[in-house]
């Protein structure tokens, strides 16, 4: 490591010597400052614009922060796509049921029910949560199917579609709140709380961490819970946006979501993680999904674009030795 | 000095000439010349620090000497690396194998040299073959078609020698091989190692174990703090003429450490026969407060597994545990530290520190509890634990907020230490506390661990370095086989005819008579096998 290298002092003075640790931030600028001078004709700039962006991300930065504690922990959930599909349904058929109190009930339980289950399977019988999780990816998916006939469950309850996910307080909308609420007690979860230090010191060095008294396999446990049940809750604003629940939604979510945490920063190898810079990286996929339609790519170039950018941000992100 | 056979017009299977090797600030090797010839066992002999393991090293070309030449089997090796080394036909067989459990024996011997079919498949039937003859020839008995997960440590130990064997090594280097062997696997391996010494492979073996150096080397080379001391043939070491080169003169500092009378109070931890899964067997022991007891004894003689039973790492199948005078149920880790009791283990890196993690958390992580409120960590909380306990133990960093693994090995192992200390334990269990660690730093940390009994603190240590053992405790038990062969007193080491004043030779005189206890107790061990 070149310590007295003067471009490298400069470098330290700018705040730009560890860039590769703050790619993610760097990236959303520039990647910002192209779209917003390539696609200012289109509209890119338009508050109404920005904000869609915020309503498309949302979901996927509330199961992305989760999954932030999961990859710290040096665990992985995949299921959190299809819990999220499924918690739609059951929120649905609840509030049809038993009117919306009941429906929230019955869509956060359906996230625990999962988690408790995954946990279980993951920290008791030793099956690696990327085989639990992935196994339950497809049960949650097959269940919600079952459940709900494969056909939309429609949401007539607008109390309920304003405060997950439809509405809006001036400008503002509720989703951003979710988002920003949600971000701001995972991160300080993270950072400033005991459970938070358990969950990266789980993550760092398990046999360290277990000799020092932590009991990992409770972290690794609770950690499943919170994310399926940040998954239900990303179903449950995906049906309050929609007015319905379906099994497709949030099909495909866990990729995208993992790639948010890693672009920000987050070890998918475990004991590091922030859950600031998960959400900028929810938000650069978002804003390169975005763009990439206002540019009128078709889908499939689209599809070909944002897998470039993600690994482009990621190999830049990486350490080299 | 002692040389043999060296003058002849014939080239040495190895001729290392001049060696010296730096690593930072410290020099590991200084000008050592070492020979070994085809056709022989040589034993390399030294403690912990004399430079064994820095020349073997250099001889398969994972480190590259400062000075010196290399020569092996008549070529001088112009660039050393490891391909090199292995290019000229030298072999070394690890502690830890190097076999894949999951393919078989015949598979492993054949791993990147596989034999192709006419299509360029991959040929098992000729492997397995090949191999058999092998086996057949070297007279070794093992199944070239078993999976080597399935065999015992002796069959594999075996098989990684015939795979080096098979790749036309000259020079085998055995580092600690019987260390995981029963009896009567070391055995096979000596008839083994005799056989190919016949057929003229130069053989350097390397163990703690004086009475198997005494029955399987033919001549020995003894290196101490990175000097050859001598090269001779066994018929002019006797055992204890070896230890006493290997002992040597002591310039560790660890003769001062000062021993300040500390008064021994009640009984603190009580071990009743207990016994783990295999190790630790029947063992009764107590640790009064103000009290350091060692564990002395070879590698597997179930030291370690008895600190991880005390500390609740691996359960205790029976006997009863007393940490005050209150039996206590210890079923992991968590048990343990609410019992008081605290390990630093033997495996840094990965069961001490957790490496990219900062000095602070690292040094807060079993204090969680504490330094925080209603589940919120405390950041001023903890700097003051950091601070503290970095000031305290002298720890070197250049921030509390500066990840472990920049810090040196002492350091690290301070922070492991500190860790413990924040989190106030009576009981304190240090495996191998100064394993990988400067000698500076050592002795810094034995004081440590003095400094601990004057807080009427009881402690457990493990250390295969027997001078730190006597400059650190009260009492030491010899372990073997998972027992307690013997328990002696720190006085008893002692000689009176030196005196007080004479620290230095005193430890070398200690070290010498516990040494003999060691011994005595491994033949012991060997008698009862033999029966």
């Amino acid at each position: 490591m070149p310590t007295n290298d003067p471009t490298r002092a400069l470098l330290t003075r700018l705040g730009l010597a560890n860039w590769r640790q703050n790619i993610i931030y760097i990236g959303f600028v520039v990647i910002f400052l192209i779209f917003a001078v390539t696609l200012a004709d289109k509209g890119f700039l338009n508050p109404n614009n920005l904000l869609n962006i915020v309503r498309q991300t949302a979901m996927i930065a509330v199961m992305a922060i989760a999954m932030t504690f999961v990859l710290s922990s040096g665990e992985i959930d995949l299921s959190v796509g299809a819990v999220a599909g499924l918690a739609s349904v059951t929120v649905a058929m609840a509030i049809d049921a038993g009117g919306m109190i009941f429906g929230i009930v019955a869509g956060l339980a359906t996230g625990l029910a999962v988690g408790v289950f995954n946990g279980l399977l993951t920290t008791h019988i030793g099956i690696p949560s990327f085989l639990t999780t992935l196994a339950m990816m497809g049960i949650a998916k097959g269940v919600a199917m079952w459940i709900s006939d494969t056909a939309a469950v429609p949401i007539i309850e607008p109390a309920y579609s304003w405060l997950f996910g439809g509405g809006s307080i001036g400008i503002v909308p509720v989703l951003l709140l979710w988002m920003l609420g949600l971000g701001l007690i995972g991160h300080f979860v993270l950072k400033r709380t005991t459970f938070g230090r358990r969950v990266l010191a789980t993550g760092g060095g398990e046999t360290a961490a277990r000799y020092s008294g932590i009991d990992t396999a409770s972290v690794k446990f609770r950690v499943l819970i919170i994310s399926s049940t940040a998954a239900a809750l990303a179903g449950m604003l995906y049906a309050g946006r929609l007015q319905s629940g379906r099994f497709q939604l949030g099909e495909g979510d866990e990729l995208s979501v993992i790639a948010a945490a890693v672009l920000g920063g987050t070890s998918l190898f475990g004991g590091y993680g922030t859950v600031v810079g998960t959400i900028v990286g929810a938000l650069m996929i978002g804003l390169i999904n975005n763009g990439l339609i206002l540019m009128g790519l078709e889908f499939s170039q689209q599809l070909i674009a944002r897998g470039g950018i993600i690994i482009l941000a990621v190999a830049l992100s990486q350490k080299r030795s | 000095m002692g040389q043999s056979g060296s003058v002849s017009g014939k080239s040495h299977a190895v001729a290392m000439r001049g060696i010296t090797k730096h690593f930072g600030g410290v020099q590991a090797l200084f000008g050592v010349d070492f020979e070994v010839e085809a056709g022989e066992v040589h034993a390399l002999l030294g403690g912990n620090g004399a430079g064994k393991s820095t020349i073997l090293k250099v001889l398969n070309g994972v480190h590259v000497p400062d000075e010196g030449t290399i020569e092996i089997c008549g070529k001088t090796i112009a660039s050393p690396s490891p391909e090199a080394a292995r290019d000229a036909g030298v072999a070394m067989i690890f502690q830890e194998m190097s076999l894949i459990p999951s393919l078989t024996v015949a598979q492993n011997v054949f791993l990147t040299r596989e034999a192709k079919t006419g299509f360029g498949l991959i040929d098992d039937r000729t492997a397995e073959r090949k191999a058999r003859e092998l086996f057949d020839l070297l007279d070794v008995d093992v199944n070239p078609r078993a999976l080597v997960a399935d065999l015992g440590a002796g069959q594999k130990q075996l098989t990684e020698i015939v795979k080096a064997i098979s790749q036309d090594a000259r020079v085998l280097v055995l580092d600690e091989p019987s260390t995981a062997l029963s009896v009567s696997d070391v055995e096979r391996l000596f008839e083994f190692l005799r056989k190919l010494k016949a057929q003229g492979v130069a053989i350097i073996y390397v163990s703690h174990r004086m009475d198997e150096i005494a029955r399987i080397a033919d001549r020995a080379t003894i290196l101490r703090d990175g000097r050859r001391v001598i090269t001779a043939p066994l018929s002019e070491l006797p055992i204890d003429t070896m230890i006493e080169h290997i002992v040597g003169k002591k310039s560790r500092g660890l003769s001062d450490v000062a021993r300040d009378h500390v008064e021994i109070g009640e009984p603190l931890l009580e071990l009743v026969r207990v016994s783990g899964q295999h190790k630790p067997v029947d063992v009764t022991l107590t640790v009064h407060r103000g009290e350091v007891v060692g564990l002395a004894g070879l590698l597997g003689s179930g030291r370690s597994s008895l600190a991880r039973v005390i500390a609740g790492i691996e359960p205790h199948v029976k006997g009863e545990i007393k940490v005050a005078g209150t039996p206590v149920q210890i079923d992991g880790p968590q048990d343990a530290i609410r019992a008081r009791i605290a390990l630093v283990p033997e495996a840094r890196a990965t069961q001490g520190i957790i490496a990219a993690h900062s000095v602070a958390s690292n040094l807060t992580l079993a204090v969680l509890d504490q330094v925080s409120s209603g589940g919120v960590v405390n950041r001023r909380a903890v700097e003051e634990v950091a601070d503290h306990q970095i000031g305290h133990l002298a720890i070197k960093t250049a921030s509390r907020d500066h990840a472990v693994l920049t810090l040196s090995g002492g350091n690290q192992q301070k922070v492991v230490i500190g860790k413990w200390l924040a989190a106030d334990p009576d009981i304190f269990v240090l495996d191998e506390p100064t394993a990988g660690i400067d000698i500076g730093s050592k002795s810094e940390i034995i004081r440590l661990v003095r400094d601990l009994t004057k807080a009427g603190k009881g402690i457990v240590m493990i250390s295969s370095e027997l001078s730190e053992l006597l400059a650190a405790c009260d009492r030491i038990v010899v372990m073997s086989e998972g027992r307690p062969a013997g328990i002696y007193d720190r006085h008893d080491l002692d000689d009176p005819a030196l005196p007080p004043e004479d620290a230095m030779h005193r430890l070398q005189a200690a070290e010498q008579k516990l040494q003999f206890h060691i011994q005595e107790a491994l033949k012991r061990q060997g008698a009862t096998h033999a029966n």
